[in-house]
């Protein structure tokens, strides 16, 4: 166990290392849920005088949930992406060699992953409150956003962890970033579900994030909705990915 | 000569996209599949007082116009770039290839992707049942303007490519045009954006005349007060683009 840690230690405080002190990467994971912000409540808030929307909270509140989740996968996929580049480089061929537990180095990539997604839900949450976003829940339901959003966090960087750990190369970024942003975009982002019509609304029915969002959406209008139904799902999806993360792992070392 | 060394060049440029798969599908399918979101996700807000058609995917097939020509410029100068870094433009510089013609060829090979491009979104568009207002002139009319957004982006591209010489920087670029693509009015029509700023935002943003023109012909019809528009945005782009295009090449062709 104290070998897990230790790894688990150094490999995190190498990914925030980079993450904090060089630009490229910090500026990005920042900005573009910043970006997203703006664009859907700037552009899009007349959405709310739609017949039906009846989104207690206002658009801002409404979106703020969508990209607080967006967020929080990505921040999880981008970890995919440094260890894509830690293979290429050969720098975890090294690790690999020198860790005395290599489970420590799937948990010390997503513990990075989980505090930089808390630096940018951070960001976000301020721009938002500056944007006078209201919120009906109390601190419980923010809890409950916030422990959602992780959940989702977590569940990302194992998605991308498992197949960076495959497929070893930089290449492989469309592969773990598609389907996430295809999930994610494939709920009801816009509207709330009861709004969607056609071939979306079947989709978003079935989309796992949809409970996720909706149950999101409930906890800052002080209106939680499918709370145990989205944990239950995010707790699912942790597990999945996990097994994925370490079977990739495996898959990783045999491959040498 | 100068016609057929350029002809040379742009074929290259174009079999170089054709050869690698991901340079074509991405192109192709990102732009569809998010053309797919958003015609769903956004499709209650025809029922808006004022929206300018009944079908959000009419609306919205202008889009993937803009954000194809986008792609298409990110996929050729990353290829441009990689030419200067790898010594091709130097060892072309050798030869009696005018220096210009480089940068024509490079060009042609771009927008010959673009409107390959805007042939396949169109035909997606009428496939799912969009009627181009403007008839089969309109369509005409339409792979003209795809063609001067084209060499606007274009244009820009290979300022980048020339000025950096690096495949990241010119990479780096597509944070940048999409964050011009979001700020539009790409998914709502400027005079039903609600928010003060986020209007005023959208209309200094050229990328915003170039999506209602393509919008015009397929909504509206010929309305040349905004087609004209489009055309002179891309017009002028494509002179400041084109000019500091020439300028870095000069510069580093002097560099060699």
């Amino acid at each position: 166990m104290r070998d897990t840690l230790s790894v688990a230690r150094g490999v995190s405080w190498r990914v925030l290392h980079i993450f904090f002190t060089n630009k490229a990467f910090l500026l990005p994971s920042i900005a573009f849920p910043l970006f997203f912000f703006t664009a859907f409540v700037g552009g899009l808030s007349r959405i709310r005088q739609v017949p039906g929307f009846d989104f207690p909270t206002g658009y801002t509140a409404f979106q703020f949930v969508f990209v607080l989740l967006q967020s929080a996968a990505f921040a999880g996929v981008f970890t995919g992406f440094g260890i894509a580049r830690d293979f290429e480089t050969g720098f975890m061929r090294r690790l690999m060699l020198a860790a005395p537990n290599r489970s420590g180095i799937l948990l010390g990539y997503t513990f990075s992953a989980l505090v930089r997604w808390a630096t940018v839900a951070t960001v976000v949450t301020v721009v938002a409150l500056l944007a006078q976003m209201k919120i009906g829940g109390d601190g419980v339901d923010l809890f409950g956003l916030y422990a959602l959003a992780l959940f989702l966090n977590v569940a990302g960087a194992l998605w991308a962890t498992g197949v960076a750990m495959r497929l070893r190369s930089q290449q492989a970024a469309p592969v773990m970033q598609m389907p996430v942003f295809l999930l994610l975009f494939f709920a009801p982002v816009y509207v709330p579900l009861n709004l969607l019509q056609g071939w979306i609304h079947g989709v978003a029915s079935v989309n796992p994030i949809t409970a996720l969002l909706e149950a999101g959406r409930g906890f800052i209008s002080g209106r939680p909705e499918l709370t145990l139904a989205a944990f239950a799902i995010a707790a699912g999806l942790i597990l999945g990915f996990a097994a994925w993360a370490v079977r990739g792992l495996r898959r990783a070392e045999a491959a040498g | 000569m100068a016609l057929a060394q350029t002809a040379a060049l742009g074929k290259r440029a174009v079999v170089r996209t054709a050869r690698q798969p991901a340079n074509v599908v991405f192109p192709l399918i990102f732009p569809m599949l998010l053309l797919a979101v958003n015609a769903g996700g956004l499709r209650a807000e025809t029922k808006l007082p004022g929206f300018p058609t009944t079908s959000f995917l009419a609306f919205a097939l202008a889009v993937p116009f803009v954000q194809g020509a986008l792609l298409a410029t990110i996929n050729a100068n990353v290829e441009f770039a990689r030419d200067i870094q790898t010594g091709f433009l130097n060892r072309l510089a050798l030869t009696p290839v005018r220096g210009i013609v480089l940068l024509f060829g490079q060009l042609g090979g771009l927008i010959t992707s673009a409107v390959v491009q805007a042939i396949f979104y169109l035909a997606v568009g009428l496939a799912f049942g969009v009627r181009l207002q403007s008839g089969i002139g309109g369509a005409a009319m339409l792979l003209l303007l795809e063609t001067a957004i084209a060499l606007a982006f274009a244009s820009l591209g290979s300022w980048a490519a020339l000025r950096t010489g690096s495949t990241e920087a010119v990479q780096g670029l597509f944070p940048v045009f999409f964050v011009f693509l979001f700020l539009s009015s790409m998914n709502i029509p400027r005079n039903l954006i609600e928010a003060d700023w986020f209007r005023w935002v959208a209309t200094v943003n050229p990328v915003s005349y170039l999506i209602e023109a393509v919008r015009a012909l397929v909504i509206t019809g010929w309305d040349w007060q905004t087609i004209g528009l489009g055309f002179g945005v891309a017009g002028a782009l494509s002179i400041v683009g084109f000019a500091l295009a020439t300028h870095a090449l000069w510069n580093r062709l002097e560099r060699t």
